[in-house]
Protein backbone atom coordinates (compact mmCIF):
# COMPACT_ATOMS: atom_id res chain seq x y z
CA UNK A 1 0.00 0.00 0.00
CA UNK A 2 2.75 2.80 1.13
CA UNK A 3 6.42 2.18 0.02
CA UNK A 4 9.07 4.30 0.78
CA UNK A 5 12.70 3.94 -0.38
CA UNK A 6 15.78 5.55 0.64
CA UNK A 7 13.58 8.86 1.82
CA UNK A 8 15.69 11.71 2.84
CA UNK A 9 14.02 14.79 3.72
CA UNK A 10 16.66 17.88 4.23
CA UNK A 11 15.66 21.41 5.44
CA UNK A 12 17.39 24.64 4.42
CA UNK A 13 20.93 25.22 3.50
CA UNK A 14 24.61 26.16 4.85
CA UNK A 15 25.00 26.37 8.30
CA UNK A 16 21.38 25.84 9.23
CA UNK A 17 21.43 22.25 7.03
CA UNK A 18 18.75 19.69 8.65
CA UNK A 19 19.09 16.31 7.64
CA UNK A 20 15.67 15.56 9.38
CA UNK A 21 15.33 12.49 7.47
CA UNK A 22 18.15 9.98 6.39
CA UNK A 23 17.69 6.83 4.31
CA UNK A 24 14.22 5.74 5.63
CA UNK A 25 12.96 2.71 3.97
CA UNK A 26 9.33 0.64 4.94
CA UNK A 27 6.58 -0.95 3.41
CA UNK A 28 3.33 -0.74 4.59
CA UNK A 29 0.65 -2.97 3.41
CA UNK A 30 -2.64 -2.68 2.61
CA UNK A 31 -4.59 -3.20 6.34
CA UNK A 32 -1.51 -3.26 8.35
CA UNK A 33 -1.22 -0.79 11.28
CA UNK A 34 2.38 0.56 11.06
CA UNK A 35 4.02 2.78 14.19
CA UNK A 36 6.33 5.12 13.85
CA UNK A 37 7.85 6.19 17.69
CA UNK A 38 10.90 8.42 18.73
CA UNK A 39 11.67 11.19 20.70
CA UNK A 40 11.26 15.05 19.68
CA UNK A 41 13.26 15.52 16.55
CA UNK A 42 13.98 12.17 15.47
CA UNK A 43 12.06 12.80 12.25
CA UNK A 44 9.29 10.38 12.77
CA UNK A 45 6.43 13.34 11.64
CA UNK A 46 8.87 14.30 8.99
CA UNK A 47 8.27 11.02 7.38
CA UNK A 48 4.35 11.58 7.41
CA UNK A 49 4.41 15.25 6.02
CA UNK A 50 6.77 14.25 3.30
CA UNK A 51 4.02 11.47 2.26
CA UNK A 52 1.10 13.76 2.35
CA UNK A 53 3.17 16.86 0.72
CA UNK A 54 3.55 19.29 3.70
CA UNK A 55 7.13 18.86 3.43
CA UNK A 56 8.84 19.13 0.12
CA UNK A 57 11.85 19.03 -1.86
CA UNK A 58 12.84 15.15 -0.69
CA UNK A 59 14.28 12.44 -2.42
CA UNK A 60 13.53 8.39 -2.35
CA UNK A 61 10.68 7.10 -3.91
CA UNK A 62 7.70 7.10 -2.57
CA UNK A 63 4.93 4.78 -3.71
CA UNK A 64 1.60 5.23 -2.61
CA UNK A 65 -1.77 2.92 -3.21
CA UNK A 66 0.13 2.27 -6.47
CA UNK A 67 0.94 5.77 -7.59
CA UNK A 68 4.44 7.28 -7.26
CA UNK A 69 4.68 11.14 -5.73
CA UNK A 70 6.60 13.84 -6.23
CA UNK A 71 8.66 15.80 -3.86
CA UNK A 72 6.25 18.71 -4.21
CA UNK A 73 3.03 20.05 -2.49
CA UNK A 74 0.83 18.52 -5.34
CA UNK A 75 -0.85 15.81 -4.80
CA UNK A 76 -3.84 14.57 -7.27
CA UNK A 77 -7.07 14.70 -6.38
CA UNK A 78 -7.38 10.36 -6.21
CA UNK A 79 -4.52 11.11 -3.51
CA UNK A 80 -6.78 12.84 -1.13
CA UNK A 81 -9.02 10.55 -1.35
CA UNK A 82 -6.74 7.16 -0.79
CA UNK A 83 -5.12 9.13 2.22
CA UNK A 84 -6.25 11.80 5.05
CA UNK A 85 -4.48 12.93 7.49
CA UNK A 86 -4.98 13.45 11.52
CA UNK A 87 -2.81 15.91 13.30
CA UNK A 88 -2.28 15.95 17.30
CA UNK A 89 -3.32 19.60 18.37
CA UNK A 90 -7.33 19.31 18.06
CA UNK A 91 -7.46 23.23 18.86
CA UNK A 92 -5.54 24.32 15.82
CA UNK A 93 -6.30 22.00 13.53
CA UNK A 94 -9.90 23.03 13.62
CA UNK A 95 -11.18 26.57 11.87
CA UNK A 96 -12.70 28.40 14.83
CA UNK A 97 -15.21 30.22 12.82
CA UNK A 98 -16.64 27.09 11.10
CA UNK A 99 -19.07 25.36 12.43
CA UNK A 100 -18.61 21.09 12.24
CA UNK A 101 -20.76 20.99 9.61
CA UNK A 102 -18.60 23.25 7.29
CA UNK A 103 -15.79 21.44 8.22
CA UNK A 104 -16.99 18.23 7.17
CA UNK A 105 -18.42 19.72 3.95
CA UNK A 106 -15.52 20.93 2.85
CA UNK A 107 -13.65 18.33 1.43
CA UNK A 108 -16.93 16.90 -0.12
CA UNK A 109 -17.06 20.18 -2.19
CA UNK A 110 -13.53 20.45 -2.66
CA UNK A 111 -13.94 16.85 -4.44
CA UNK A 112 -17.13 17.53 -6.09
CA UNK A 113 -19.31 14.84 -4.64
CA UNK A 114 -22.75 14.49 -4.13
CA UNK A 115 -24.90 14.24 -1.19
CA UNK A 116 -23.12 16.62 1.52
CA UNK A 117 -25.89 16.57 4.17
CA UNK A 118 -25.93 12.47 4.08
CA UNK A 119 -22.27 11.96 4.04
CA UNK A 120 -21.96 14.53 7.10
CA UNK A 121 -24.16 12.81 9.66
CA UNK A 122 -22.66 9.28 8.30
CA UNK A 123 -19.65 10.56 8.97
CA UNK A 124 -20.24 12.11 12.38
CA UNK A 125 -22.18 9.14 13.47
CA UNK A 126 -19.24 6.54 13.04
CA UNK A 127 -16.82 8.70 15.19
CA UNK A 128 -19.77 8.32 17.81
CA UNK A 129 -20.77 12.13 17.63
CA UNK A 130 -25.04 12.87 17.10
CA UNK A 131 -26.13 15.18 14.98
CA UNK A 132 -26.48 17.39 17.96
CA UNK A 133 -23.29 18.77 16.96
CA UNK A 134 -23.38 19.02 13.49
CA UNK A 135 -23.78 22.63 13.79
CA UNK A 136 -21.94 23.23 16.70
CA UNK A 137 -18.56 25.85 16.55
CA UNK A 138 -15.04 23.88 17.68
CA UNK A 139 -15.56 26.23 21.05
CA UNK A 140 -18.37 24.55 22.05
CA UNK A 141 -16.55 20.90 22.08
CA UNK A 142 -14.37 19.04 24.22
CA UNK A 143 -11.58 18.02 23.03
CA UNK A 144 -11.93 14.77 22.44
CA UNK A 145 -14.89 15.70 20.90
CA UNK A 146 -12.84 18.04 18.83
CA UNK A 147 -10.01 15.48 17.87
CA UNK A 148 -13.40 13.29 16.90
CA UNK A 149 -14.62 15.88 14.79
CA UNK A 150 -10.83 16.07 13.28
CA UNK A 151 -10.73 11.97 12.68
CA UNK A 152 -14.54 12.69 10.83
CA UNK A 153 -13.11 14.94 8.39
CA UNK A 154 -10.28 12.50 7.74
CA UNK A 155 -12.98 9.47 6.84
CA UNK A 156 -15.31 11.72 5.01
CA UNK A 157 -13.83 10.53 1.68
CA UNK A 158 -13.94 7.32 2.54
CA UNK A 159 -9.84 7.13 2.34
CA UNK A 160 -8.07 3.83 2.46
CA UNK A 161 -5.06 5.09 4.35
CA UNK A 162 -4.75 7.30 7.53
CA UNK A 163 -1.71 9.27 8.37
CA UNK A 164 -1.83 10.06 12.40
CA UNK A 165 0.10 12.52 13.87
CA UNK A 166 0.22 12.12 17.59
CA UNK A 167 -3.66 11.66 17.56
CA UNK A 168 -4.03 11.74 21.34
CA UNK A 169 -1.30 13.16 22.83
CA UNK A 170 -2.86 17.00 23.51
CA UNK A 171 -5.73 14.96 25.31
CA UNK A 172 -6.17 13.62 29.06
CA UNK A 173 -5.52 9.80 29.33
CA UNK A 174 -9.40 9.21 30.15
CA UNK A 175 -10.49 10.74 26.76
CA UNK A 176 -7.19 9.46 24.97
CA UNK A 177 -8.63 5.86 25.60
CA UNK A 178 -11.81 7.02 23.74
CA UNK A 179 -10.22 7.87 21.00
CA UNK A 180 -7.97 5.15 21.01
CA UNK A 181 -10.70 2.82 20.82
CA UNK A 182 -12.78 4.56 18.05
CA UNK A 183 -9.47 4.06 16.14
CA UNK A 184 -9.73 0.35 16.58
CA UNK A 185 -13.27 -0.23 16.05
CA UNK A 186 -12.93 2.16 12.70
CA UNK A 187 -10.11 0.20 11.30
CA UNK A 188 -11.93 -3.07 11.72
CA UNK A 189 -14.84 -1.57 10.71
CA UNK A 190 -13.38 -0.10 6.95
CA UNK A 191 -10.49 -1.86 6.82
CA UNK A 192 -7.95 1.05 7.00
CA UNK A 193 -4.42 1.33 6.66
CA UNK A 194 -2.89 3.45 9.99
CA UNK A 195 0.35 5.00 9.69
CA UNK A 196 0.21 6.52 13.40
CA UNK A 197 3.52 8.52 14.70
CA UNK A 198 3.64 8.81 18.39
CA UNK A 199 6.57 9.76 21.00
CA UNK A 200 4.14 6.97 23.62
CA UNK A 201 5.36 3.65 23.41
CA UNK A 202 2.26 1.75 25.21
CA UNK A 203 -0.01 4.15 22.50
CA UNK A 204 2.03 2.61 19.62
CA UNK A 205 2.58 -1.13 20.83
CA UNK A 206 -1.54 -0.59 21.54
CA UNK A 207 -2.54 0.43 18.39
CA UNK A 208 0.17 -1.10 15.52
CA UNK A 209 1.26 -4.59 14.68
CA UNK A 210 4.95 -3.25 13.78
CA UNK A 211 7.08 -0.57 14.40
CA UNK A 212 9.96 1.42 13.64
CA UNK A 213 12.14 3.56 16.50
CA UNK A 214 13.21 6.55 15.19
CA UNK A 215 16.26 8.12 16.52
CA UNK A 216 17.82 11.46 14.37
CA UNK A 217 16.57 10.47 11.51
CA UNK A 218 17.22 6.87 11.27
CA UNK A 219 15.29 4.21 11.53
CA UNK A 220 17.34 2.25 14.42
CA UNK A 221 15.91 -1.23 14.02
CA UNK A 222 11.93 -2.31 13.42
CA UNK A 223 10.53 -4.49 16.38
CA UNK A 224 6.72 -5.94 16.02
CA UNK A 225 4.32 -5.00 18.94
CA UNK A 226 4.62 -8.81 20.15
CA UNK A 227 8.35 -8.27 20.16
CA UNK A 228 7.45 -5.04 22.51
CA UNK A 229 5.42 -6.55 24.78
CA UNK A 230 8.04 -9.50 25.77
CA UNK A 231 10.22 -6.49 26.60
CA UNK A 232 13.37 -7.53 23.96
CA UNK A 233 13.90 -5.49 21.18
CA UNK A 234 17.37 -6.03 19.99
CA UNK A 235 18.76 -2.09 19.85
CA UNK A 236 19.88 -0.76 23.39
CA UNK A 237 18.50 2.47 22.36
CA UNK A 238 15.21 0.66 22.15
CA UNK A 239 15.61 -0.94 24.91
CA UNK A 240 16.33 2.50 26.72
CA UNK A 241 12.67 3.67 25.95
CA UNK A 242 10.60 1.15 26.79
CA UNK A 243 12.41 1.28 30.11
CA UNK A 244 11.80 4.70 30.70
CA UNK A 245 8.44 4.74 29.37
CA UNK A 246 7.86 2.21 32.50
CA UNK A 247 7.98 5.37 35.37
CA UNK A 248 10.88 6.17 37.66
CA UNK A 249 13.48 4.08 38.54
CA UNK A 250 16.07 5.94 39.74
CA UNK A 251 18.84 2.77 39.42
CA UNK A 252 17.75 2.56 35.94
CA UNK A 253 17.71 6.28 34.97
CA UNK A 254 22.05 5.91 35.97
CA UNK A 255 22.55 3.46 33.48
CA UNK A 256 20.98 5.42 30.85
CA UNK A 257 23.22 6.22 28.06
CA UNK A 258 23.26 9.59 25.62
CA UNK A 259 22.36 8.67 22.43
CA UNK A 260 23.22 12.20 20.99
CA UNK B 1 4.75 13.53 65.61
CA UNK B 2 6.18 16.65 64.58
CA UNK B 3 4.52 19.64 63.45
CA UNK B 4 3.97 19.15 59.48
CA UNK B 5 6.02 22.07 57.22
CA UNK B 6 2.70 22.83 55.22
CA UNK B 7 -0.35 22.40 56.50
CA UNK B 8 -3.81 22.86 54.40
CA UNK B 9 -7.44 22.60 55.49
CA UNK B 10 -10.75 23.11 53.73
CA UNK B 11 -8.89 25.14 50.56
CA UNK B 12 -11.14 26.45 48.08
CA UNK B 13 -10.19 28.89 45.13
CA UNK B 14 -13.28 30.01 43.26
CA UNK B 15 -13.55 32.41 39.96
CA UNK B 16 -16.61 34.98 39.81
CA UNK B 17 -17.09 34.18 35.91
CA UNK B 18 -20.04 35.75 33.69
CA UNK B 19 -21.88 32.26 34.35
CA UNK B 20 -21.79 31.93 37.97
CA UNK B 21 -19.47 31.32 40.30
CA UNK B 22 -16.26 28.40 39.17
CA UNK B 23 -15.15 26.67 42.21
CA UNK B 24 -11.74 25.23 40.59
CA UNK B 25 -10.54 24.07 44.06
CA UNK B 26 -13.09 22.86 46.61
CA UNK B 27 -12.19 21.77 50.30
CA UNK B 28 -8.91 20.32 50.10
CA UNK B 29 -7.35 19.13 53.44
CA UNK B 30 -3.24 17.69 53.35
CA UNK B 31 0.14 17.89 55.74
CA UNK B 32 3.32 17.47 54.17
CA UNK B 33 6.32 16.75 56.06
CA UNK B 34 9.65 16.40 54.28
CA UNK B 35 8.42 14.12 51.55
CA UNK B 36 7.37 13.95 48.49
CA UNK B 37 3.93 14.24 47.59
CA UNK B 38 2.26 13.57 44.04
CA UNK B 39 -1.16 15.75 43.01
CA UNK B 40 -2.80 13.56 40.35
CA UNK B 41 -5.79 14.46 37.91
CA UNK B 42 -7.01 15.13 34.72
CA UNK B 43 -6.98 19.08 32.67
CA UNK B 44 -9.68 20.97 35.45
CA UNK B 45 -8.83 18.98 38.17
CA UNK B 46 -7.79 22.07 40.42
CA UNK B 47 -4.34 20.31 40.41
CA UNK B 48 -2.16 23.56 39.61
CA UNK B 49 -4.71 26.25 40.87
CA UNK B 50 -4.01 24.11 44.58
CA UNK B 51 -0.16 24.50 44.28
CA UNK B 52 -0.73 27.94 43.12
CA UNK B 53 -2.90 29.10 45.91
CA UNK B 54 0.11 27.59 48.63
CA UNK B 55 2.20 30.50 47.06
CA UNK B 56 -1.18 32.88 46.98
CA UNK B 57 -0.30 33.29 43.00
CA UNK B 58 -4.34 32.88 41.95
CA UNK B 59 -4.91 35.04 39.84
CA UNK B 60 -7.58 37.34 39.75
CA UNK B 61 -10.60 37.85 39.88
CA UNK B 62 -9.88 34.15 41.79
CA UNK B 63 -10.60 34.11 45.49
CA UNK B 64 -8.75 31.38 47.87
CA UNK B 65 -10.51 30.31 51.05
CA UNK B 66 -9.28 28.12 53.68
CA UNK B 67 -10.05 27.38 57.36
CA UNK B 68 -5.84 27.18 57.71
CA UNK B 69 -2.94 27.32 55.29
CA UNK B 70 0.33 27.25 57.36
CA UNK B 71 4.10 26.88 56.31
CA UNK B 72 5.90 26.20 59.10
CA UNK B 73 4.27 28.33 61.65
CA UNK B 74 3.99 31.33 59.00
CA UNK B 75 -0.11 31.81 58.08
CA UNK B 76 0.15 32.30 54.14
CA UNK B 77 -3.91 33.27 54.00
CA UNK B 78 -3.11 36.32 55.84
CA UNK B 79 0.80 36.52 55.46
CA UNK B 80 1.31 40.68 54.38
CA UNK B 81 2.80 41.37 51.24
CA UNK B 82 6.30 41.41 52.03
CA UNK B 83 6.59 38.36 53.63
CA UNK B 84 5.01 36.91 51.12
CA UNK B 85 7.42 37.91 48.27
CA UNK B 86 10.43 36.72 51.25
CA UNK B 87 9.05 33.52 51.00
CA UNK B 88 8.33 32.77 46.95
CA UNK B 89 11.94 31.65 45.78
CA UNK B 90 13.04 32.38 49.21
CA UNK B 91 11.79 29.50 51.26
CA UNK B 92 9.08 28.09 49.14
CA UNK B 93 10.13 27.60 45.08
CA UNK B 94 7.53 26.76 42.22
CA UNK B 95 8.45 25.45 38.62
CA UNK B 96 6.48 25.46 36.19
CA UNK B 97 6.00 23.21 33.07
CA UNK B 98 7.55 24.80 30.24
CA UNK B 99 10.99 27.01 30.48
CA UNK B 100 10.44 28.44 27.43
CA UNK B 101 8.17 30.57 29.10
CA UNK B 102 9.55 31.14 32.70
CA UNK B 103 12.93 32.21 31.75
CA UNK B 104 13.59 35.88 30.75
CA UNK B 105 14.32 35.46 27.12
CA UNK B 106 16.66 38.58 27.18
CA UNK B 107 18.79 38.16 30.05
CA UNK B 108 21.88 35.36 30.34
CA UNK B 109 20.97 32.40 32.03
CA UNK B 110 23.36 33.27 35.00
CA UNK B 111 22.10 36.59 35.37
CA UNK B 112 19.25 35.45 36.27
CA UNK B 113 20.11 32.59 38.39
CA UNK B 114 22.85 35.22 40.04
CA UNK B 115 19.46 37.66 40.54
CA UNK B 116 17.09 34.98 42.37
CA UNK B 117 20.31 34.05 44.59
CA UNK B 118 20.64 38.31 45.32
CA UNK B 119 17.04 38.59 45.87
CA UNK B 120 17.26 36.56 49.02
CA UNK B 121 20.68 35.97 50.26
CA UNK B 122 23.35 39.40 50.95
CA UNK B 123 26.06 38.71 48.45
CA UNK B 124 27.91 40.16 46.44
CA UNK B 125 27.81 39.59 42.75
CA UNK B 126 30.94 36.98 42.61
CA UNK B 127 29.54 35.21 45.63
CA UNK B 128 26.25 35.09 43.64
CA UNK B 129 28.25 33.39 40.56
CA UNK B 130 30.30 30.82 42.39
CA UNK B 131 26.74 30.25 44.08
CA UNK B 132 24.74 30.12 40.61
CA UNK B 133 27.90 27.95 38.74
CA UNK B 134 28.15 25.54 41.62
CA UNK B 135 24.18 25.22 41.12
CA UNK B 136 24.50 24.66 37.29
CA UNK B 137 26.40 21.62 37.94
CA UNK B 138 24.76 20.26 40.79
CA UNK B 139 21.98 19.98 38.17
CA UNK B 140 24.58 17.88 35.84
CA UNK B 141 24.90 20.73 33.19
CA UNK B 142 28.14 19.84 32.03
CA UNK B 143 29.82 22.85 30.77
CA UNK B 144 28.30 25.43 33.58
CA UNK B 145 30.48 28.43 32.61
CA UNK B 146 29.18 28.15 29.05
CA UNK B 147 25.52 27.59 30.10
CA UNK B 148 26.05 31.00 32.72
CA UNK B 149 26.77 33.13 29.56
CA UNK B 150 24.23 31.81 27.48
CA UNK B 151 20.62 32.91 26.68
CA UNK B 152 17.18 30.81 27.84
CA UNK B 153 17.26 29.96 23.22
CA UNK B 154 20.30 28.73 23.04
CA UNK B 155 19.79 25.71 25.75
CA UNK B 156 17.18 22.38 24.67
CA UNK B 157 14.15 21.77 26.97
CA UNK B 158 15.68 19.23 28.95
CA UNK B 159 18.58 21.91 29.87
CA UNK B 160 15.77 24.68 30.47
CA UNK B 161 14.59 22.90 33.10
CA UNK B 162 17.42 21.86 34.64
CA UNK B 163 18.00 25.80 34.58
CA UNK B 164 14.90 26.51 36.00
CA UNK B 165 15.61 23.77 39.18
CA UNK B 166 18.83 25.51 39.91
CA UNK B 167 17.36 28.65 40.08
CA UNK B 168 14.59 27.38 42.52
CA UNK B 169 16.72 25.79 44.30
CA UNK B 170 19.70 27.91 45.22
CA UNK B 171 18.13 29.66 47.78
CA UNK B 172 17.90 26.45 49.31
CA UNK B 173 14.36 26.54 50.17
CA UNK B 174 12.49 24.08 52.64
CA UNK B 175 9.84 23.55 49.63
CA UNK B 176 9.63 22.97 45.99
CA UNK B 177 6.28 23.29 43.88
CA UNK B 178 6.52 21.19 41.20
CA UNK B 179 3.91 21.89 38.42
CA UNK B 180 4.53 19.60 35.73
CA UNK B 181 8.12 20.12 35.49
CA UNK B 182 8.66 17.69 33.11
CA UNK B 183 5.84 17.07 30.71
CA UNK B 184 7.39 19.48 27.53
CA UNK B 185 9.95 16.99 27.50
CA UNK B 186 11.10 13.03 26.29
CA UNK B 187 10.58 10.42 28.18
CA UNK B 188 14.08 9.63 28.93
CA UNK B 189 15.15 13.19 29.88
CA UNK B 190 12.58 13.65 31.55
CA UNK B 191 13.58 10.99 33.91
CA UNK B 192 17.32 12.19 33.99
CA UNK B 193 15.77 15.51 35.30
CA UNK B 194 13.27 13.66 37.86
CA UNK B 195 16.43 12.09 39.16
CA UNK B 196 17.95 15.61 39.32
CA UNK B 197 15.07 16.47 41.52
CA UNK B 198 15.04 13.41 43.85
CA UNK B 199 18.67 13.77 44.38
CA UNK B 200 18.59 17.38 45.68
CA UNK B 201 15.74 17.18 47.58
CA UNK B 202 16.95 14.19 49.22
CA UNK B 203 20.15 15.17 50.12
CA UNK B 204 18.76 18.65 51.44
CA UNK B 205 15.91 17.62 52.85
CA UNK B 206 13.31 19.18 51.26
CA UNK B 207 9.39 18.90 51.21
CA UNK B 208 7.95 18.66 47.19
CA UNK B 209 4.91 19.09 46.16
CA UNK B 210 4.51 17.10 42.77
CA UNK B 211 1.33 18.14 40.20
CA UNK B 212 1.52 16.19 37.34
CA UNK B 213 -1.32 14.39 35.22
CA UNK B 214 0.95 11.23 34.64
CA UNK B 215 -0.46 8.61 37.08
CA UNK B 216 2.33 6.24 36.92
CA UNK B 217 4.90 8.39 36.74
CA UNK B 218 3.91 10.21 39.98
CA UNK B 219 3.19 6.77 41.82
CA UNK B 220 6.74 5.62 40.59
CA UNK B 221 8.27 9.12 41.98
CA UNK B 222 6.60 10.01 44.63
CA UNK B 223 5.91 8.85 48.27
CA UNK B 224 2.27 10.03 48.82
CA UNK B 225 -0.58 10.60 46.25
CA UNK B 226 -3.47 12.75 45.98
CA UNK B 227 -5.75 11.47 43.37
CA UNK B 228 -7.70 14.76 42.56
CA UNK B 229 -10.81 15.18 40.26
CA UNK B 230 -13.40 18.41 40.13
CA UNK B 231 -11.66 20.29 42.55
CA UNK B 232 -11.91 17.84 45.21
CA UNK B 233 -9.27 15.07 46.60
CA UNK B 234 -10.97 11.70 45.80
CA UNK B 235 -8.35 9.57 47.37
CA UNK B 236 -5.36 10.01 49.33
CA UNK B 237 -2.91 7.26 49.12
CA UNK B 238 0.57 5.85 49.63
CA UNK B 239 2.41 5.71 46.14
CA UNK B 240 3.52 1.54 46.86
CA UNK B 241 -0.44 1.58 47.54
CA UNK B 242 -1.53 3.04 44.04
CA UNK B 243 -2.19 -0.71 42.70
CA UNK B 244 -4.51 -1.12 45.19
CA UNK B 245 -6.56 2.41 45.11
CA UNK B 246 -10.21 1.37 46.32
CA UNK B 247 -11.49 4.87 44.64
CA UNK B 248 -13.28 3.81 41.03
CA UNK B 249 -12.26 7.57 39.89
CA UNK B 250 -8.30 6.17 40.53
CA UNK B 251 -9.39 2.44 38.81
CA UNK B 252 -10.58 4.36 35.93
CA UNK B 253 -7.92 6.25 35.05
CA UNK B 254 -5.65 3.18 35.98
CA UNK B 255 -6.92 1.34 33.50
CA UNK B 256 -7.48 3.43 30.90
CA UNK B 257 -3.69 3.64 30.16
CA UNK B 258 -2.72 1.08 27.25
CA UNK B 259 -0.17 -1.25 28.47
CA UNK B 260 3.01 -2.28 26.31
CA UNK B 261 2.98 -6.05 27.20
CA UNK B 262 -1.00 -6.80 26.79
CA UNK B 263 -2.19 -5.72 23.43
CA UNK B 264 -5.80 -4.66 21.31
CA UNK B 265 -7.83 -5.12 23.35
CA UNK B 266 -10.60 -2.11 23.71
CA UNK B 267 -9.80 -0.11 26.41
CA UNK B 268 -11.87 0.32 29.80
CA UNK B 269 -13.38 4.50 29.75
CA UNK B 270 -13.96 5.86 32.44
CA UNK B 271 -17.41 6.63 33.76
CA UNK B 272 -18.05 9.80 35.57
CA UNK B 273 -19.98 9.46 38.56
CA UNK B 274 -21.72 12.71 39.68
CA UNK B 275 -21.75 11.57 43.33
CA UNK B 276 -17.51 11.77 43.40
CA UNK B 277 -18.55 15.35 44.09
CA UNK B 278 -20.66 15.87 46.78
Amino acid sequence: MIDIQDLNVVFSSGADRVHAVKDVTCRIAAGESFGLVGESGSGKSTVLRALCGLATGWGGRVTVDGEALEPTAQRSDAFYKTVQMVFQDPYGSLHPRHTVNRILSEPIAIQGLDKPGSRVEEALEQVGLGHGFRFRFPHQLSGGQRQRVAIARALILKPKILLLDEPTSALDVSVQAEVLNLLMRLREELSLTFVLVSHDLAVVSHICDRIAVMRNGEVVEEVTADALAQGDPSERYTRQLLVASKGYDRAAIDQFEDFG
Amino acid sequence: MTEPLLSVRDLSVSFDTRKGVVEAVRGVSFDLGREKLGIVGESGSGKSQTGRALLRLTAPPGRVAAKTMTFDGIDLLNAPGRQLRDLRGGRISMVMQDPKYSLNPVMTVGRQISEAYRAHAKASKAVAKTKALEMLEAVRIRDPERVYRAYPHEVSGGMGQRIMIAMMLITDPDLLIADEPTSALDVTVQLQVLAILDDLVSQRGMGLIFISHDLNLVASFCDRILVMYGGQVMEELAASELHNAQHPYTRGLLNCLPQIDARHVDLPVLTRDPAWLL
